[in-house]
Order: C-alpha cells, then structure tokens, then sequence
C-alpha cells in the first residue's frame, strides 16, 4: 500500500512535470472555456431568458466550470493512449512500481491538472460578473465535488485510453460522446426549455446534477425543473454518479490495463 | 550453477502463427548468451516473455527462480530491461528520465555517473527528441543499468550505434559479464557475437537451430576454399570458371568476395578438396591467369548464420 502511494506520487509528478513542457495542451483548454464563457455570455446568452430574470453569467459559469471537469476524461483518454503507443507504459512495467501507479499517477495528475484550469476559469468567471453568494465553505465544497467529479471522469479516460487503437480516435470518441451530455443538460439552458420527453434525462445527467448543486451551494441561479431526487439533492446524487462511474470504469480499466499486450 | 534465465520448450502463437516453437535457453550468472536470429524470427517475442509482458502458451519460463508474469517489483528490481527504441518521452532530458527511474529503485546507481559511463554526460540536458539514434540507445542502456540489475535483457543493444559508440557500448557490457550479472542479448550484429558472446543460440522460425560458443558455431559449417586471381575476370570468363568448378563438385558456386578486390572469390557449397583445387588450377592454366593468393579456411559465424537461416540482412563483423 505504502509502495502503491508512492509510486502512484512519483508517476503523478512526471505527469504533472510535462504541463510546462507542453504548454499547449493547456492554454487551449482554458481558451476553449473561456470562448464558450465569451459566446454564451455575450452572445447567446441574451436570447436564454431564466425564469425570475435571473443573470445569466452567475447561472452559467457554474455550467463552465463543469463542461471543462467533465472534459477531464477527453484529456486523460489522449495522454494514456499517446502513453501507450510511443511505449512509455511498457517503460513503466517493465519497472519495479506497484501496479496501480500508472492509473492513479494519470488521474490525481488529471485532477491536479483540471484543478489549475478550474482557478484560471474562476478568475475569468469573476471578470465577467460570477459571484459566490454564499461563503468559502460553499467555495471550497463545490470545488471538491468538481474535483471529485474530474476524478471519475478520469477513471472513464483511463479505461477509454486503454480502449482505442489512437490518439486520433481518443479524440473523436470523447469528443462524439461529452458533447452531447454538456449539451443536454442544464450546462447552458435551464431544463424547462428542453422538449418534455428529453427533461428527465436532462434531469438525471450527471453533468446537470453537478452544475445545479455548485449553483445551488454557492448561490448561483438555478431554475431546475422537477421535484425529484436530482433537483432536491444534487450533490448526493452527483456523488452517487461518481460511485457508480468509478466502479464501473476503474476496475475495467486496470483489467484492461494488466492486460495489455499480453 | 542454477541458470538466471531459463526458457524451457516455450511455446508463443499469435492466432494461427506459432512465433516460438519449443524455444529452450539458459543463461548462467557471469555468462552472456546471444540470441541471434533474421527479423521475424521471434527474439523480440523471446525477450517480452522473460520480461513478463507477454504470456507463454506453452513450457515454462523462470528468471531468478521465478515465473516473470507473477515476480512483482521485487523481480523487476533484480533485472533490467534495455527495449528497442521508443517510451521515451521527446520532450523530457537523459538527466530527468534516468533520476525518475532511479526514484522506483532501492539503491539505484547515481544517475550522473551512469550517465558518464555510457557516454551521455554532455547531453544529459538536451531534449531526447534531439538525440541521435545512437544516443537513444545509450540511454535506453543506461535506463536497464540503474536499478544495478543480477540480470540483463538487452534487445539490440548496439543497433543505430556509430563503431565509437559500439565500441565503448561493448567494452561497458563486457564489464557487466564479468561483474557476474546474466546477460542475455538479442542481436543482428555478428561483431556483438563474436566479441561478447559466451555463448550464441540462433533462432530460426521460431525454434533454436543451433547452439554453442561462437567458434564451435563456425566450426559447424563446411570450410570454404578461397582464392584471389591476378586480375578481375569479365563475364564469359566468369561463367567459364563456375561451370569448370561445378562440374567438378556438384553444387560448388562461385561467390565474389564482398569488399574485396574484383578477383577474389570463395567457392560455397563444396569442400575445398584435392579435385576442386585441381579444377581450378587447370582453368587457371588454359585461361592464362595468375592466382595470387589460394587458401582453404574455416567458415565464419557470419557464413554458418547465413547457411542455417538465409538472413541476407545480418550486420557483418566490422
């Protein structure tokens, strides 16, 4: 166990030691934020009217903050696939490091990684009119269910890396697959415009359950739609996702990955 | 002495293709074992089983005692790896990948001096993505060494490698032999062989087809005559001479030496008897041209290589 945590310690600052060599990688994906916070706050964003005439730019950041967590996945399949085909992992096994290094290095990296997005966004947010209404516990417990969240998307990364045959491919499948989920969700529009027969799976969407509790705890708008168990305790049932999607992927994944070349 | 590595009868298929038919080697602590073999021929497979990356369907495969699939860190840190170019990552310097692989090691060699001693030092903070061939391949050496392994396995260690940096390559394996560590190397260099193999195994579509020192290897194969004329022959003259040998000693063929002067030729396929030499003194004779040089030898590693696999693709001794 102590192995495994140092290990995975020493993996995850390779990881993170290779940000500023690729300085890149990152500075498009906070561009990539800030140009839907630009486009939706001043372009689509007056024609998305919020019952109560609530700002738009409170009610949307959180739904940024999200998008770009849940896009955590997309950033760990492509760095463990392009891992796997310039030979680093085989690197890796070929060393003696507890196993589970490799996968946990990649996804508290990720995390780390997603975590330093997450301050430059807020940053942005703030300029363009977000506030937290409520105080730093609120803050600092959104932030922990967006990070909490990054982890689990990280966990679906991992197993996608292991999956696909290319970096290209990683690309196209995470990129096929997290578009509509940001986007049938409560991310960009509240709920109650959708048509009737897709509200519930809005409703249900994780991306939805985590975007309304940071609204809900840091006193954002959020007009959610319904009386269920997703509008009345959306943190739980984001946690819930998270248990559900890191017990699903994160065993699949280190199969796949014990596996690999064998 | 209980062998370091040991491969017993092993069996590898890949769906219908059998890469490693009954594939059986031993390499002692202190003895360097050469697997040699044209590509295809399943070294590289060999090597990935006794690494523990891939599984064997058939026999059994121990290193150090133990099954390489279920060794753990703790084998791993007793063997080290030298694999065939790539995992490196281009952005990352010699200086950071060989500290962060000493950080998975107890007692790992100093990373600056390791680096010294496979002639790295002057490029530990250049980006591996500007190293040269050779260079990547010093330190994917140095990267097998940090850990002070009982047991190497080293795929190719000298390919891409210029004659300065092979040689200084050779003389640090050479000193990783006689520290005592097993060591076993596959290669397509005959130079590799002849100077640091104890022992060579060559494989050949998927089985060992022969086995021993190299000098026993050589010694296997049928001597050869050779013979250097006093000038270079033109075409028919050619033709003259391979049917006059030939007819002599059915499946004798003439070959032009490679590298040498336009007359020198070797006669394979026949040995260098009292009759072959008879047929070639009297063409010598009836064509009026002088041989200045004749005589019989024993064949080489490169030649038996080449009879038992018909790799034409072998790197000969420099």
């Amino acid at each position: 166990m102590r192995q495994a945590l140092t290990d995975g310690l020493v993996v995850t600052w390779r990881n993170l030691k290779r940000i500023p060599r690729i300085p890149e990688l990152a500075i498009f994906a906070i561009l990539q934020s800030i140009m839907f916070v630009l486009l939706f706050a001043f372009v689509f964003g007056g024609a998305i009217p919020l019952p109560g005439g609530a700002s738009y730019r409170e009610y949307l950041m959180p739904g940024i903050f999200a998008q770009t967590i849940v896009f955590a996945a997309a950033t760990t399949a492509i760095g463990m696939c392009d891992d796997i085909n310039k030979g680093l992992l085989d690197r890796f096994r070929s060393l003696p490091m507890a196993r589970s290094a490799v996968l946990s290095g990649r996804t508290v990296a990720d995390v780390v990684y997603n975590a330093g997005i997450l301050v430059v966004l807020m940053v942005s947010g703030f300029v363009v009119g977000w506030r937290v209404n409520t105080g730093i516990p609120e803050l600092l417990a959104g932030i922990g269910l967006l990070l909490l969240f990054a982890f689990a998307m990280s966990a679906i990364g991992v197993w996608l890396g292991l999956a696909v045959p290319s970096v290209e491919v990683a690309q196209q499948v995470s990129f096929t697959v997290l578009f509509p989920i940001t986007f049938v969700s409560n991310v960009f529009v509240p709920p109650q415009s959708l048509p009737d027969w897709l509200q519930p799976v809005a409703e249900w969407n994780p991306v939805s359950t985590l975007t309304a509790a940071t609204r809900e705890l840091w006193g954002n708008p959020n007009p959610y739609v319904g009386t269920g168990l997703p509008a009345e305790e959306p943190a739980l049932v984001t946690i819930g996702w998270v248990i559900v999607i890191v017990a699903i992927f994160l065993p699949t994944g280190v199969r796949r990955y014990r596996n690999l070349s064998r | 002495m209980t062998p370091s590595i040991a491969l017993e009868g092993v069996v590898k298929r890949y769906g219908s293709r059998t890469v490693l038919d009954g594939v059986s080697l031993a390499v002692r602590p202190g003895e360097l074992v050469a697997l040699l073999g044209p590509n295809g021929a399943g070294k590289t497979t060999a090597v990935e089983i006794l690494e523990g990356y891939r599984t064997a369907d058939g026999g059994v495969v121990r290193v150090l005692g133990e099954d390489p699939r279920h060794g753990g860190p703790a084998l791993k840190a007793r063997v080290g790896m030298m694999l065939q170019d790539g995992g490196l990552d281009p952005r990352s310097t010699p200086g950071d990948v060989l500290r962060l692989y000493a950080r998975f090691h107890e007692g790992a060699r100093e990373p600056d001096k390791l680096l010294e001693s496979v002639g790295l030092a002057t490029v530990a903070r250049t980006r591996v993505r500007r190293l040269s061939g050779g260079e990547r391949q010093r330190l994917a050496l140095a990267l097998a060494l940090v850990g002070d392994p009982e047991v190497l396995l080293l795929d190719e260690p000298t390919a891409g490698m210029d004659p300065e940096a092979r040689r200084t390559t050779r003389a640090l394996i050479g000193g990783l032999r006689a520290e005592g560590r097993a060591i076993l190397l596959t290669t397509h260099d005959l130079g590799d062989v002849e100077r640091l193999a104890d022992r060579v195994a060559i494989l050949h579509g998927g089985r060992i087809v022969a086995g021993g020192t190299p000098a026993e290897l050589a010694a296997g194969a049928m001597p050869r005559l050779r013979f250097r004329l006093a000038r270079a022959l033109d075409p028919v003259e050619l033709t003259g001479l391979g049917a006059a040998l030939a007819v002599t000693a059915s499946g004798a063929t003439l070959v032009a030496e490679p590298g040498e002067a336009p007359g020198a030729f070797r006669v394979e396929g026949a040995a260098p008897d009292p009759a072959l030499l008879a047929a070639l003194a009297t063409w010598c004779a009836g064509a009026r041209i002088q041989i200045a040089i004749l005589w019989a030898t024993a064949a080489t590693l490169e030649e038996r290589y080449l009879e038992l696999t018909g790799d034409r693709h072998v790197e000969a001794v420099e």
